[in-house]
């Protein structure tokens, strides 16, 4: 890759990652309404809402907070271009898991009883998912051979979906975890089926909440894209089919949103892992009988 | 402060009532009457609400923390008292423990009267405070520049 | 060079006698501090004069070898007879066998076994460079932070216990010379000599209080060290008998040559056993846990600097011999394994020296890992895993330390706040837990490189198993550190007292920091001029190990841990808010740390993490573990031994 589509990838998704995301983040907020027979907002509603957040009165509990999460959005962001402008994706993972620290930094800072609450439960929900994001590096590069993201592209002859099935059963299971879906005792998401609060985010008011808001935004375009990492090739038509699989994937977290909301944080993390060691180990270990 | 009225986020608060104005309220939320077609949330955290909306009368007790949850509210915003109770202190009004409405702590913004309240005031009601929002915007912006 | 070594190796012993001779507090504290600095600069310019003669692996024998041989055979007799006489005296009888059966067996075939052709008995190379630099400087520091530690110990916290700072400040300076020798003897019977003395110093460290707890604990640490030596004792046994030397050297080059001879493989294999004892993987974890009764800086002498890098230093050595073979396998399987079941349990206690202990051992397990694959690049990320664990550690050691010295408490829970009170401590703690875990510091880079080497090894199940107890140690890890930090920052609801923290704790502290950042900034540099030589010197390629481009990436990420919070922190600075009392449900009574009760009055609130022990428990999984890792060193020893039998 030269560094002029390097940098066009990184600038684009920099540049478009809110519209898109909000965008489906609208749309989810619409499909799950018309799932429960209503009609739900508009879908602009995300903007609107962010929009509002940063004219809000700054109030604070802990001024530290502003900065370090401030820092979780520059460190999402980070990630984010590591991964779109086609470097190494175990890095991109190891960066995302330093992010998620100063989330959990600012909102302990607070010594507030709900957002500690809620990150001790964020850990737990951190915990339950990484592993299985570094194992989905793992089969990249048992498939490829390299952790570079650009070369996973450009140098796989059919979509790496054929060798890693297990890895991506695997890695939607913790989507669903990562988009903040279920279970619901961790969510910080926008429906009613919450437990302490809002989590992390339960001190952070107006434009700090916003910023948590796009950070998230950022971070899901870059796991979407990890998503279509498993359906590209070389093939440039393959962009379609990876697109594709992105919105159907992005359809069965909002599925199984509306049809298990209920799963707790405990059974979570036996879930997580079970189906990590399960579906991803099997996987590994007939990849490595395979190359031997 | 442009975007505030199309996504008011709601606090709802229960004072000394009899929960026929809670279920009501809750009802707002479900498929029947939807109120997140513009944009309610229901978040159940101050910080990040823009409409408080109370319920029931004040009584000794919970007037402090009424009190202190406004107090945590960021501007702008809008109280509004939904039922009987919420509006003077309606049936309990007489009792040794209650100090009368919501408006016998902090100011209220729109009244929604009702024993229960109906969820189509209570909507209507919250469309009269998302109305509100505005005025009260402009008004900040006022304040501040002078 | 020759005699640089031997003084290296032969001051700090001497120098030992002073602080054990003189009583009078500052006086001693002066040859103390006087002493440690004479050992961090003859070890740095030992190591700087060897590195500007051009770094040449240098094989030599010591001046006077014949009567160092000497020396080291009446000094092993002179140990088995004190700890036979130890363990007589406190009835386990057990240990007294463990150590005469090592120390006579070797004893007996040096002195009337077959004669051995007199070779190179030393050798000075890349890794014992790195070693000799970590246990001169990070050792050196420690023993100037003992000074202050050890006076508020006596004075202020423990007055029931008898005041034997002499005795324990002398003991420090016993273990450097025995550090300093281990690493570079080649001759495993000066090897063992050192190994003893490392041993029968841990245990007089720990038993150090003297209570029934320390003494219990002191034991278990001896008999495990022992068990360690005994496999030593075999190993030269079957390098005497079967190939005619005790050179260390010789018996890995014959191992590296002949790969699929189980005879050549049977010392590696007992030597890498002994490794695991004393770097304290499971099943022989016991022993380090068990040190944490020991005032803290023998904690931070034997977690950090010296002696569990005793172990691992011994396996970087064998890692060569150790490639895709069954002793290479056991070695990568227990690493693996202990890495997570130490950090599972590191996540399940409170006590901030024990989640240090649980994760040094769980770190130590990454290490040994590494080198039990054996690969150029799983070396070299054990390498630099063991200079930056040896100095964060120690200064995450000498932190909690003092710590409890100034709010009277190690448990983390207690740490609330820490941030707004003594800012100080807290700093260095944020700096030590960030070097353990966050990107790009050690674990990251080192991770990276282990992860892509394990799907590389070629037997299925080890690679499968390793990656998926690295994905998962990972993961948990990440848990225990974040928690910590996560305590740290905040508010807190102490008062702000006086920092009890003594000037040379401070200075110690502060300079391990400074060293931390240097060599974060500083790691292309040590890859490239470090590193690169030997992993030459052990493999005889040269490989770059990570890409300029994920070198690049690794640079960005270091600016974007310190720079991004910095910059968002000067912009935020001036930002006007209003303050508000956090939420409680609108029942704070007036502040954030007391809420309105059910009864009407104030009440504190406390705020605990999480620590899953139902789920992962130190009752439920400990004896499990043990057993697991058990069963992995019984089946590979008896393939080893079995084949070589045969």
């Amino acid at each position: 890759m030269t560094i002029q589509t390097r940098v066009l990838f990184a600038v684009l998704y920099v540049v478009l990652t809110p519209f898109v995301i909000g965008l489906l983040d609208g749309f989810d907020r619409k499909i799950s309404a018309r799932m429960q027979g209503r009609r739900g907002p508009s879908v602009l509603q995300p903007f609107f809402d962010l929009k509002k957040l940063f004219e809000k009165e700054f109030l604070t509990a802990n001024k530290m907070q502003l900065f370090l999460i401030r820092s979780y959005l520059c460190f999402i962001v980070l990630s984010g271009i590591i991964f779109f402008a086609g470097f190494d994706l175990l890095l991109v993972i190891f960066s995302l898991s330093t992010a998620a620290m100063f989330l959990i930094l600012a909102s302990t800072a607070t010594h507030s009883p709900f957002a500690s609450q809620g990150t001790s439960r964020e850990l737990v929900q951190i915990m339950a998912c990484e592993p299985m994001e570094l194992l989905v590096a793992v089969g990249f590069y048992l498939a490829t051979s390299t952790f570079t993201v650009s070369d996973i592209v450009t140098k796989s002859p059919v979509a790496n979906i054929r060798f890693l099935p297990g890895f991506f059963v695997g890695f939607v299971f913790i989507l669903t975890i990562k988009f903040r879906k279920s279970p619901f005792d961790i969510s910080t998401s926008h429906h009613a089926h919450q437990e302490v609060i809002k989590g992390v985010t339960s001190e952070m008011v107006g434009k700090e909440y916003a910023m948590v808001t796009i950070a998230e935004w950022y971070e899901n375009a870059i796991l979407l894209g990890i998503v279509g990492l498993f359906f590209v090739s070389s093939n440039i038509l393959t962009v379609i089919g990876a697109v594709i699989a992105i919105l159907v994937v992005w359809f069965l977290e909002i599925l199984i949103d509306n049809t298990s909301a209920r799963v707790k944080w405990q059974l979570m993390l036996k879930l997580a892992w079970g189906t990590t060691i399960v579906a991803a180990g099997m996987n590994l270990f007939l990849l490595e009988i395979i190359r031997g | 402060m442009a975007k505030i009225h199309k996504s008011p986020w709601l606090l709802h608060y229960d004072g000394s009532s009899c929960n026929g104005c809670d279920i009501e309220v809750l009802a707002c939320t479900t498929p029947v009457y939807d109120v997140e077609r513009f944009g309610v949330i229901n978040t159940g955290n101050p910080m990040h609400a823009d409409i408080f909306l109370i319920t029931g009368g004040i009584n000794s007790q919970n007037e402090a923390v009424v009190k202190q949850i406004y107090d945590q509210m960021p501007q702008p915003k809008v109280v509004i008292a939904v039922g009987t109770c919420a509006c003077t202190g309606g049936i309990f009004k007489e009792c040794y423990n209650i100090k009368g409405g919501a408006d016998t702590v902090i100011p209220v913004d729109i009244y929604v009267p009702g024993c229960a309240a109906r969820p189509e005031s209570i909507i209507d009601g919250v469309v009269k405070g998302i109305g509100l929002f505005k005025e009260k915007a402009a008004a900040l912006a006022a304040q501040s520049k002078a | 060079m020759e005699v640089l070594v031997t003084a290296l190796i032969c001051f700090p012993f001497l120098w030992a006698i002073l602080p054990a001779v003189i009583h009078n507090s500052k006086r001693r504290a002066f040859t103390v501090y006087l002493g440690c600095g004479i050992v961090m600069v003859l070890s740095v310019f030992t190591a700087i004069q060897w590195y500007l003669a051009g770094g040449q692996t240098l094989d030599f024998r010591l001046p006077y070898q014949e009567a160092f041989g000497e020396i080291f055979l009446w000094g092993d007799i002179f140990l088995m007879c004190f700890i036979t006489y130890l363990s007589y005296k406190h009835n386990r009888l057990i240990i007294a066998f463990l150590s005469i059966i090592s120390t006579v067996v070797p004893t007996i075939l040096e002195k009337f076994g077959p004669e051995l052709p007199a070779g190179p008995t030393m050798r000075f190379d890349w890794l014992t460079f790195i070693m000799v630099l970590i246990i001169g400087v990070v050792g050196s520091l420690i023993g100037v932070y003992a000074v202050g530690y050890m006076h508020g110990f006596h004075i202020h916290h423990h007055k029931e216990v008898t005041d034997r700072r002499s005795f324990f400040l002398s003991m420090i300076f016993v273990f450097f010379g025995a550090m300093f020798g281990l690493v570079t003897s080649a001759n495993l019977l000066g090897l063992y000599f050192f190994w003893e003395i490392t041993s029968v110093t841990s245990f007089l460290l720990i038993g150090y209080t003297r209570t029934d707890e320390a003494i219990n604990n002191s034991f278990k640490a001896l008999w495990m060290n022992l068990l360690g030596g005994c496999g030593l004792a075999v190993a030269i046994s079957v390098g005497i008998i079967y190939f005619n030397t005790a050179n260390l050297y010789t018996l890995i080059a014959a191992a590296v040559k002949t790969p699929t001879k189980m005879l050549c493989l049977l010392p590696i294999a007992m030597l890498a056993f002994a490794a695991l004892t004393k770097s304290a993987q499971f099943p022989f974890s016991g022993w380090l846990l068990g040190a944490m009764v020991a005032p803290t800086p023998s904690s931070a002498l034997l977690h950090s600097a010296t002696m569990v890098k005793a172990g691992v230093y011994m396996l970087i050595r064998l890692s060569p011999a150790m490639a895709d073979n069954y002793v290479g396998n056991m070695v990568a399987l227990i690493g693996g394994f202990t890495f997570v079941a130490a950090s599972c349990f590191a996540i399940t206690v409170s006590d901030g020296k024990k989640v240090l202990a649980y994760s040094t051992i769980s770190n130590l397990g990454l290490i040994v890992a590494c080198t039990g694959c054996g690969y150029e690049e799983t070396i070299w990320a054990a390498v630099f895993l063991v200079i930056f664990h040896a100095v964060s550690k120690s200064m995450l050691f000498q932190c909690v330390g003092a710590i409890e010295t100034t709010i009277g408490s190690r448990d983390v829970e207690d740490m609330q706040g820490l941030m707004s009170i003594f800012p100080k401590l807290a700093f260095i703690l944020m700096v030590g837990i960030a070097g353990m875990f966050l990107a790009p510091f050690g674990m990251l880079i080192s991770k990276w490189a282990a992860l892509k080497a394990f799907i590389d090894t070629s037997s299925v199940y080890v690679s499968t198993l390793m990656v998926m107890f690295i994905c998962f140690g990972s993961a948990t890890t990440m848990f225990y550190w974040t928690k910590w930090m996560s305590k740290i920052l905040g508010a807190s609801k102490r008062e702000k007292s006086r920092d009890l923290t003594k000037k040379n704790e401070y200075i110690s502290m502060f300079f391990h920091a400074f060293m931390m950042i240097s060599l974060i900034l500083g790691f292309p540099w040590l890859s490239e001029h470090v590193l690169k030589p030997l992993s030459n010197d052990m493999f005889g390629v040269v490989k770059q190990v990570i890409s300029y481009e994920n070198m690049v990436i690794m640079i960005v990420l270091l600016c974007g841990v310190f720079v991004i919070p910095f910059i968002n922190y000067l912009l935020t600075k001036g930002q006007k808010g209003k303050k508000v009392i956090t939420y409680m449900g609108g029942a704070n009574a007036g502040d954030n740390f007391n809420f309105v009760s059910a009864t009407g009055d104030p009440r504190e609130m406390d705020i605990s993490n999480f620590y899953m022990e139902d789920l992962m428990g130190e009752k439920k999984l400990f004896t499990p573990a043990i057993l697991i890792s058990s069963f992995i060193i019984v089946v590979y020893l008896i393939i080893v031994v079995g084949g070589a039998l045969q």
